[in-house]
């Protein structure tokens, strides 16, 4: 195969193309190189072969390099081959896909048939010997490109150059994103500046703005995403959103309550309304500030945060307190619960079932015992026992 | 005598005066609200635009989602503050990161029992894709930062622990502070450590190391090897990598623990 020389895969002037074939592979003496679907043009001059994939990948030999050609034939699962002896390289050849090859002969696969005719033509053009007549000049295009006006860049020259291009065209869709964003953000940052202004003229005047004005304004700050200049609390809460959210809410939580036991994290609230709506999920800000609106709503859930932070929704009529109680039986029964055990035997989640422990602890009902074996409850017998 | 500014008179002229201030006030406010809707639908208008040519940037994009939401977080605006935001409605930011936030919470729930809600970045990172599946958008361990992040907001614990160059998540309310933050990053070289070890690199007394390590056995966030060879080894699952992590049952976990 070091035989080979790349080419633009043009015809050189005064040549002409006798014959093409699909579905060639080519093979260096008896082992497979990469050139495997392609194909193969018999000119008056060479032996071409070029990849059906790559067009780019264009590489021939001289048909005076040929000493002699055989056939051989096809068999099961194998494909009719022509094996082309060639004589060795010249030194002024110019450079191909291999340096070196251990073999002095090719092998021509045809996959897709066509052997006959091509060794036909082969075998006619290395006994004419027409490339000695017509010495080649400057190259023509045989231009079988439907596509004129695509540019007919070729070689690894060409090759590169079309990946520069397509780089360059990437970074361009890039960058040209990257100063939409930049022009977008000058935009986002007026509105930021102009709101801070209002908030401050809000300050200044000290309830000398309307109800329905602060709600409107609110409203704005939350379809950008700005922090409440004035409060400093969480985006835009207390908007006509976050309360028809919370009617929302009232409405969906109430029979997963119902089969909770009456009290659910936010978490697990979170997780499941937005597994219910699929589409147009809620924030974790919009659910909580849609729950500080419960109460004030009257409805019939309310928020509740413990002392450690966590968060719950529990049904009005639910009151921990009374749960309380029916947890230090469960836990007098057991003799000692951890969070664990009790989680497991009241159907809770173990989050929850710690937090109604530690509230038990709270009211003097339980105490614990903290050991490198987790956190155990016993009840309180200093109170019952004293 | 005449007495200036008081009287009936001038009472009724100082009310008039500031019933007017009042209502002048009012309109301020008023105009400045209505330059502000007006704005907003102006730049409604412009980040339509935007979407339409670079919204599938912004999805299929990881840097270009970094970019965005650093952007946006030195001008002050947090796209992901609502459902019902501009950024959300329109570019689809949210739903991304929202239910992000779900997968996430549903991966750190099934695998507590195994490591005591602290997970390594790298495999909440690889459990959250399998359970997206092959043909969902790809994200970013970025992505997973910013949606925990938002779920700090629901109170259950959430929390981020730099620890040698990535992070370990927390996904339960244990209390866990400096002391702890530091034998954790120890720990993360090798998956487990010994009381001589925060000794020798902490320059700790063995007391304190001790009711660190004792407080992350009871959050089942360490498991002891008292097999191992000199002395005890407090090993932290959430550091075991695939090669020696196998599944686990909540059952044989409390075997586990002492």
């Amino acid at each position: 195969m070091d035989r080979f020389s790349w080419t633009s895969g043009l015809l050189e002037l005064g040549e002409t193309l006798v014959v093409q074939q699909r579905g060639v592979r080519l093979c260096d003496g008896e082992e497979k190189v990469k050139f495997d679907t392609g194909v193969l043009l018999l000119s008056t001059h060479r032996l071409i072969w070029r990849d059906q994939k790559n067009h780019e990948c264009c590489i021939a030999v001289p048909l005076s390099q040929i000493v002699f050609i055989e056939e051989q034939a096809a068999g099961i699962g194998k494909s009719a081959k022509i094996v082309v002896h060639l004589h060795p390289a010249a030194s002024n050849k110019e450079p191909g896909p291999f340096q070196s090859s251990k073999y002095s002969y090719i092998k021509l696969s045809f996959k897709e048939h066509g052997e006959i005719e091509f060794y036909r033509r082969l075998s006619e053009e290395i006994t004419q010997r027409r490339w000695e007549n017509m010495p080649t000049g400057q190259t023509i295009q045989v231009n079988k490109d439907p596509q004129a006006g695509r540019i007919r860049a070729v070689g690894i020259v060409g090759i590169e150059r079309k990946l520069e291009e397509k780089r360059k065209e990437t970074d361009k869709n890039i960058s040209e994103a990257f100063e939409d964003l930049s022009k977008l953000m000058e935009k986002a940052k007026e509105m930021v500046e102009l709101s801070k202004s209002i908030a401050n003229k809000i300050k200044e005047k000290q309830g000398d703005i309307t109800e329905d004005e602060t709600i409107r304004f609110k409203s704005y700050l939350l379809s950008m995403g700005i922090a409440n200049p004035v409060t400093r609390e969480t985006h835009g809460s207390g908007t006509h959103y976050h309360m028809q959210l919370a009617k929302q809410l009232a409405g969906m939580l109430q029979t997963p309550l119902e089969e909770r036991g009456g009290i659910m994290s936010l978490t697990e609230v979170y997780c499941l309304v937005n597994r219910a709506r699929g589409l147009e999920l809620l924030s974790p800000e919009d659910l909580v500030n849609a729950c500080k609106m419960l109460e004030s709503l009257k409805l019939p859930l309310r928020l509740r945060i413990f002392d450690s932070g966590v968060m719950v929704i529990e049904l009005q009529s639910h009151n921990e307190e009374e749960m309380v109680a029916s947890a230090l039986e469960t836990v007098s029964e057991k003799g000692s619960l951890t969070a664990d055990e009790f989680a497991k035997l009241v159907g809770m989640s173990v989050l929850l079932a710690k937090e109604r422990l530690l509230l038990a602890e709270k009211m003097g009902h339980l105490c614990r015992d903290d050991s490198v074996e987790g956190l155990r409850f016993y009840p309180n017998l200093f109170l019952t026992q004293s | 005598m005449h007495r200036r500014g008081v009287g009936a008179g001038a009472i009724a002229k100082k009310k008039l005066a500031e019933a007017k201030y009042k209502e002048r006030g009012t309109v301020l406010a008023e105009d400045q609200l209505a330059q502000m809707s007006k704005q907003l639908d102006m730049f409604k208008t412009n980040l339509e635009e935007f979407a339409s040519k670079h919204k599938q940037e912004i999805r299929k994009n990881p840097a270009f989602r970094v970019q965005f939401q650093d952007m946006c977080a030195t001008i002050g605006v947090d796209p992901l503050a609502s459902g019902k935001g501009f950024w959300s409605e329109m570019l689809g930011v949210g739903d991304f990161y929202y239910e992000l936030g779900v997968q996430i919470v549903e991966v750190c729930l099934a695998l507590k029992h195994r490591n005591g809600g602290l997970i390594m970045l790298e495999e909440l990172h690889q459990q959250v894709l399998k359970g997206r599946g092959k043909f969902a958008q790809d994200v970013s361990q970025d992505d997973l930062l910013r949606a925990i992040k938002k779920l700090k907001v629901l109170g259950s614990g959430f929390g981020i622990i730099p620890v040698g160059g990535t992070y370990l998540i927390q996904s339960v309310p244990a209390e866990l502070n400096m002391d702890h933050t530091v034998v954790l990053q120890l720990a993360e070289k090798k998956g487990y450590v010994t009381v001589s070890e925060i000794r020798s690199s902490l320059k700790w007394e063995t007391e304190r190391a001790k009711q660190v390590l004792e407080h992350l056995l009871k959050e089942g966030m360490a498991w002891l090897d008292t097999q191992a060879e000199g002395e005890a080894q407090y090993w932290l699952p959430a550091l075991f990598t695939e090669l020696y992590a196998q599944e686990i049952t909540p059952e044989e976990a409390k075997e586990a623990i002492p």
